[in-house]
């Protein structure tokens, strides 16, 4: 393969705000495992974009989430200018193997099964209605981001935590400088540092004093130290509102570029949950990941990947297989559109999915059924797209009914 | 055919609980997968078939 074969970072220019750049298309066919050079040493590492090569990778631990080397796909100002390991911080379990992820993992997997999700439901749908019923009664054109994908999961997560949710605009600002791209690595540092020293003083609060949320039963958990606490807190925190906010936003304006396929779900309800796989693997938000580094030598697909050496897989890419999913350009929201990866494969797969997909379901139908004339605000041209963030959505989204 | 499913494997994911619901559940107090019927119907084979396709963790298998 020549040098000029091989991608500087991950593509990140797009032919329209939905599919992801089309020479992700072009690797994918001619190239499914790659090579591809990260930032900033100019590491030479692998690039994963067939879908089932990427599950592959998913599911072995041998491709590691703890022996993770700070590099990134994007040359971009977020990233240190040299590269070092750092300590993983405590609780962080998105960044550990089995057996440390999985003691941690399992604190936490009793409450996010399908079943405790689903009696969520009813107040997910309450949530929903409040901001429908606020958003109804602002001026237009109205932000359906500030007023509905981003408050919408913020307070879900806050209420299942036991976060106060007046603390939003506080956490929401600095998960917002934490994703930029071009927010310096100290800051970067300093905000995730905020937000933990914010979950650790909350949970000081609820040892002395709990209350029925999942913070205040991981305060009684005498095998946790309040370090691990504040870890697994933050994580949830971020996950829980950052990445079904973007779903929401930027899902919001698919259904609203694609009006035939808004006209079926408000038609045939019962088409809902199907139509959220579809938007998952349609949109991939997670464009940048996620990212593995092999602790042995191994062979995939006829590549020999050696020990430290980064593997990053495309959830574009993979979810736009066409060995997978057929016609995988086309947003069909009666397609089973099961088996993609936005939510990853693997030990680490989204512990919050449960969760999401009921936000999302309820979400977009109150919204599909409140505004049976919902529109855009502006030239779709005009909606400020989230290129320059760790995780792609809108930044904004003005809608009028 | 019967399903058989790995209780140390799972990460209780949820996937099965939520593709089989006849089949699976999930343990209260920590989410891993309980069998609810290993023994499969013609019925239910196509719906076992993609609960173990989608299992994160490959923690269940068919035999039989």
């Amino acid at each position: 393969m020549s040098t000029v074969d091989v991608p500087r970072g991950v593509p990140l220019d797009r032919p329209n705000p939905f599919d992801p750049s089309t020479s992700l298309a072009e690797i994918r066919a001619t190239r499914p495992v790659s090579r591809m050079i990260f930032f900033p040493d100019e590491h030479l590492g692998w690039f994963v974009t067939d879908h089932g090569l990427a599950r592959q990778v998913l599911a072995d631990t041998r491709f590691s989430s703890a022996s993770l080397t700070p590099r990134s796909p994007v040359d971009a100002p977020f990233l240190f200018n040299k590269v070092q390991k750092v300590p993983v911080d405590p609780g962080t379990f998105i960044r550990m193997d089995p057996p440390d992820h999985t003691r941690l993992r399992r604190k936490l997997t009793g409450v996010f099964t399908v079943r405790r999700m689903n009696e969520l439901e009813d107040r997910v749908s309450q949530i929903v209605d409040l901001h429908l019923d606020a958003m109804e009664s602002q001026p237009r054109p109205v932000d359906l981001v500030k007023h509905f994908a981003l408050p919408i999961p913020s307070m879900v997560i806050c209420e299942l935590l036991g976060v106060p949710y007046e603390e939003r605009e506080q956490f929401e600002a600095r998960t917002r400088h934490m994703f930029s791209l071009s927010t310096k690595p100290e800051d970067r540092l300093s905000h995730m540092k905020a937000i933990q020293g914010f979950i650790a003083a909350l949970a000081v609060g609820k040892r002395s004093d709990p209350a029925d949320d999942l913070l205040s039963d991981l305060t009684r958990d005498e095998d946790l130290t309040d370090d691990e606490l504040a870890g697994m807190g933050f994580l949830l925190l971020v996950a829980g509102h950052e990445t079904t906010a973007n779903m929401l936003g930027l899902g919001t304006f698919a259904l609203l570029e694609h009006p035939e396929q808004a006209a079926l779900l408000r038609s045939e309800p019962e088409l809902m949950p199907k139509a959220v796989e579809e938007l998952l693997r349609y949109l991939s938000v997670i464009h940048l990941g996620p990212r593995r580094e092999a602790i042995e030598d191994i062979e995939l697909a006829g590549h020999h990947i050696k020990k430290g050496e980064q593997v990053l897989i495309s959830v574009p890419a993979a979810n736009r297989d066409p060995a997978k999913f057929d016609d995988p350009d086309v947003l069909d929201v009666t397609r089973n559109a099961t088996g993609h990866l936005a939510f990853g494969h693997g030990v680490h797969q989204c512990l919050g999915q449960q969760l999401a997909r009921i936000e999302m379901r309820t979400a977009f139908d109150a919204l599909l059924r409140r505004f049976p004339t919902l529109r855009l605000a502006v030239p779709a041209e005009e909606v400020p797209l989230r290129t320059d963030m760790g995780i792609y959505g809108v930044h904004s989204l003005p809608v009028t009914w | 055919m019967r399903i058989h499913a790995d209780r140390e494997v799972c990460v209780a994911a949820g996937m099965c609980a939520l593709t089989a619901p006849d089949l699976f559940d999930q343990d209260e107090d920590d989410g891993r997968v309980i069998v609810l019927r290993s023994d499969l119907t013609d019925h239910d084979v196509e719906a076992a078939h993609e609960a173990v396709e989608l299992c994160p963790s490959g923690a269940l298998r068919i035999t039989g």
